[in-house]
């Protein structure tokens, strides 16, 4: 009896033990588009978490990957499970805008603060009570669609055309774009669409060619984008071609080919690290992961959509060691001292950029987050 | 819109139709032989293209192991089936067809180096890489459950499609592909430039077209799955194996879908999962021709690209709203003209 009492006091002893060893661990949760349409986007930013740090100020960092298969149900499936199974202090993701907008009222419900990788301004705009959880790293549609504007009006460009995605993506940039260049006096003599799975887009191009625009945009990502441009090539288009950050990858060079020389794009100044002056911060933080991501697969199979990932895990890193000096991992406590800690980042230098959030502004770039780059002789030139 | 632009439409149309034709006719084919809706032929063309694309990018293709997976699979359960019914001569074949010819493609495709082969040896060996994948998944998948409802067939369809999507991503990776043209010849007529590619991709459909015509007229094959198409029992009952014809059908089925993405990947970029919105269309061209008629079915996917290319200058943004709209009044208008019969 007296044996049987003291194992059992034992194995409470140990087990108490065990789960203060368990609540000490950090678990990340991440929702992101591994398959389907933004494959492309959602591989690179899989392979990243592979890279992220396991302990961050002596705690081990979980991070439990899930693949919503670009899909918005799942995005929001994926992350309730997170929520209620894995009992994670934060929730990353998702790669797409609309699987991402889907994803707050269920944070904002659990009150666990999300970071987002997708790009639309919606995420975090208008700032609200379901709002104040989320965050984001990439830059927003506007900040880049002001950089290509800029750079029209410095090039004389009076009329231009606009072809993009039948899609959030599209869409999205064509209301921003429009927006702008109205504001700069462009005019916009053309605005098509076209489907990422498009086999020809030869109608479009040529009502464009009709309207003999100085420029055109292609609001695409990924190597679709490439068809627009190859099919305005072919037909003997001579002006200036803009294309949007969302194609940034070696792929879109490989596909566009000869076709995307001269090529303008904004992008995040990770695209053209090694050419940035030293003198700029951001240089050093993009090269450490350009470097830990091409030794983990493989030379020139760095693209900016990973660093947006890279981007996330450091905000936590950065946010971490402040929220647990208030509450243990796993409370609810510890996931209201996080989100707090994520608000007050100040002079964080990541990939992309520079973040300075505040309660209005969860993203916090500045213009220090983008660079144009143009397409010369099939790579990425930094253009001052 | 002036008249050059809507040659220049028209041409592009027609380069698009006569893809989508081409798939329309496999669609038909497959559906009158063995009454499955091949929702994977789209999968083919992807297949094709994307094979093509990594023998010349210097890669091995990953269908390489799907076909020897496949080949393993086939010979266990055919090899299982010849010992239960103890014909062990059988054995040595079963072994030699599944497992020893792509083994010794895959033995082929080590030794040389396939990025420095003229372009008709890569095409070749991009088709034999593919082509055999159609009749490995009718042994796998469909001809089990041969005598099922079309329903059941419909289902496996929908499933064998989305494991090849899936397949298709790990293989070939989220990225599309182009392939070098076949020929760099232009011609000028008046203002407008014609592509050679687009001029090959109609004369090789019609050839194809043609040849399928001879084949199905001229060949005691031909002739075999033109009987199994109208009376399965009928056929059989002439000594037609049913399971021979579903293989040649989907043989037939996979060489026109690789095919065809091999000749249309010059012109655009394909992707893993490209296939599926280009077989649709040809589904669309198909279903016009209700399933039945191979010239109608023709003729309606060739509509089906003049529509999506003009409607593409129109209303970009709506293109495949109106391209896939068409299918509503073919529908209404065959379902009022057609005397309704019930399956079974």
């Amino acid at each position: 009896m007296k044996t049987k009492s003291s194992i059992a006091r034992l194995l409470a002893v140990l087990g108490v033990a065990f789960a203060a060893a368990v609540q000490a661990d950090i678990n990340v949760g991440v929702t992101l588009s591994a398959t389907g349409p933004a494959a492309s986007l959602g591989i690179p930013e899989k392979n990243t978490f592979a890279l992220a740090p396991t302990t961050i100020s002596g705690q081990k960092i979980n991070y439990i990957v899930l693949d919503d298969a670009s899909d918005t149900t799942t995005a929001v499936k994926n992350t309730r499970k997170l929520i209620a199974e894995n009992k994670v202090d934060v929730v990353i993701g998702s790669t797409t805008s609309p699987n991402s907008l889907a994803m707050i009222d269920v944070v904002a419900e659990a009150e666990t603060p999300m970071i987002a990788m997708a790009a639309s301004a919606r995420i975090i705009e208008p700032m609200d009570a379901k709002r104040a959880w989320v965050f984001k790293t990439p830059q927003n549609d506007a900040q880049m669609a002001t950089a290509i504007v800029e750079h029209m009006t410095n090039h004389n460009v009076k009329t231009v055309a606009y072809i993009g995605f039948a899609d959030a993506y599209g869409e999205g940039w064509w209301n921003e774009f429009s927006k702008i260049a109205e504001v700069r006096k462009i005019e916009i003599v053309g605005n098509e669409r076209f489907n990422r799975t498009d086999t020809s887009v030869t109608g479009q191009v040529l009502k464009i060619l009709a309207a003999k625009p100085d420029a055109v945009l292609v609001g695409g990502a990924g190597t679709p984008a490439a068809l627009p441009q190859k099919a305005l090539k072919e037909k003997g288009y001579k002006g200036i071609m803009y294309q949007t950050h969302g194609v940034a990858n070696a792929d879109f060079l490989r596909v566009c080919g000869k076709d995307c020389e001269g090529t303008f794009l904004p992008a995040g100044p990770v695209l053209v690290a090694t050419q940035l002056p030293d003198s700029n911060p951001i240089k050093k933080a993009a090269l450490e992961y350009v470097v830990k991501y091409e030794a983990a697969n493989g030379k020139g199979t760095v693209s900016t959509f990973g660093a947006h990932a890279w981007d996330a895990t450091k905000l936590l890193a950065n946010a971490i060691p402040e929220a647990l000096r208030k509450a243990q991992p796993g409370t609810a406590e510890f996931r209201k001292a996080l989100r707090e800690a994520l608000e007050k980042t100040k002079n964080l230098t990541v990939t992309h950029g520079v973040f300075n959030m505040n309660p209005q502004d969860h993203l916090g770039f500045d213009q220090r987050a983008r660079v144009m780059v143009k397409i010369e002789g099939g790579n990425w030139k930094l253009v001052h | 819109m002036d008249l050059q632009i809507a040659l220049l439409l028209g041409q592009d149309g027609l380069t698009n139709g006569a893809i989508y034709a081409l798939l329309a006719l496999a669609l038909v084919l497959v559906f009158a032989v063995t009454r499955v809706i091949f929702i994977p032929q789209g999968e083919f063309v992807a297949y094709g293209a994307l094979t093509l694309a990594s023998l010349q990018a210097g890669r091995l293709p990953g269908t390489v192991w799907l076909l020897l997976a496949l080949g393993a699979v086939i010979a266990v359960v055919d090899g299982s089936l010849a010992i239960r019914a103890r014909q062990f001569k059988r054995l040595p074949w079963i072994v030699l067809l599944s497992c020893g010819v792509p083994l010794l493609l895959v033995g082929a495709l080590l030794a040389v180096s396939a990025a420095t082969l003229p372009l008709p040896v890569q095409v070749l060996l991009a088709l034999m890489l593919v082509v055999p994948l159609g009749p490995m998944i009718y042994r796998l998948a469909y001809q089990p459950v041969a005598e099922a409802s079309v329903l059941v067939l419909l289902i496996v369809s929908v499933a064998v499609h989305v494991t090849l999507i899936g397949i298709g991503l790990l293989f070939f990776g989220a990225e599309g592909s182009r392939t070098p043209p076949f020929t760099d010849v232009s011609l000028e007529i008046g203002d407008a430039l014609l592509q050679g590619q687009t001029i090959l991709v109609v004369v090789a459909s019609v050839v194809l077209i043609v040849a399928l015509y001879f084949f199905f007229e001229r060949t005691i094959y031909g002739k075999a799955l033109r009987a199994t198409a109208m009376n399965r029992t009928g056929a059989r009952l002439m000594g037609i194996s049913g399971s021979l014809a579903g293989l040649l059908s989907f043989t037939l089925a996979a060489s026109i879908g690789a095919f065809s993405g091999i000749l249309i990947s010059p012109i655009t970029t394909i992707y893993y999962d490209s296939g599926f919105v280009i077989g649709l269309k040809g589904f669309v061209g198909a279903i016009i021709g209700g399933l039945a008629s191979y010239p109608v079915a023709a003729a309606g996917a060739v509509l089906v690209g003049l529509l999506e290319s003009y409607s593409s200058f129109w209303a970009s943004a709506f293109k495949e709203v109106i391209v896939f709209t068409l299918i509503i009044p073919v529908l209404l208008w065959r379902s009022l003209k057609a005397r309704h019969v019930e399956e079974e």
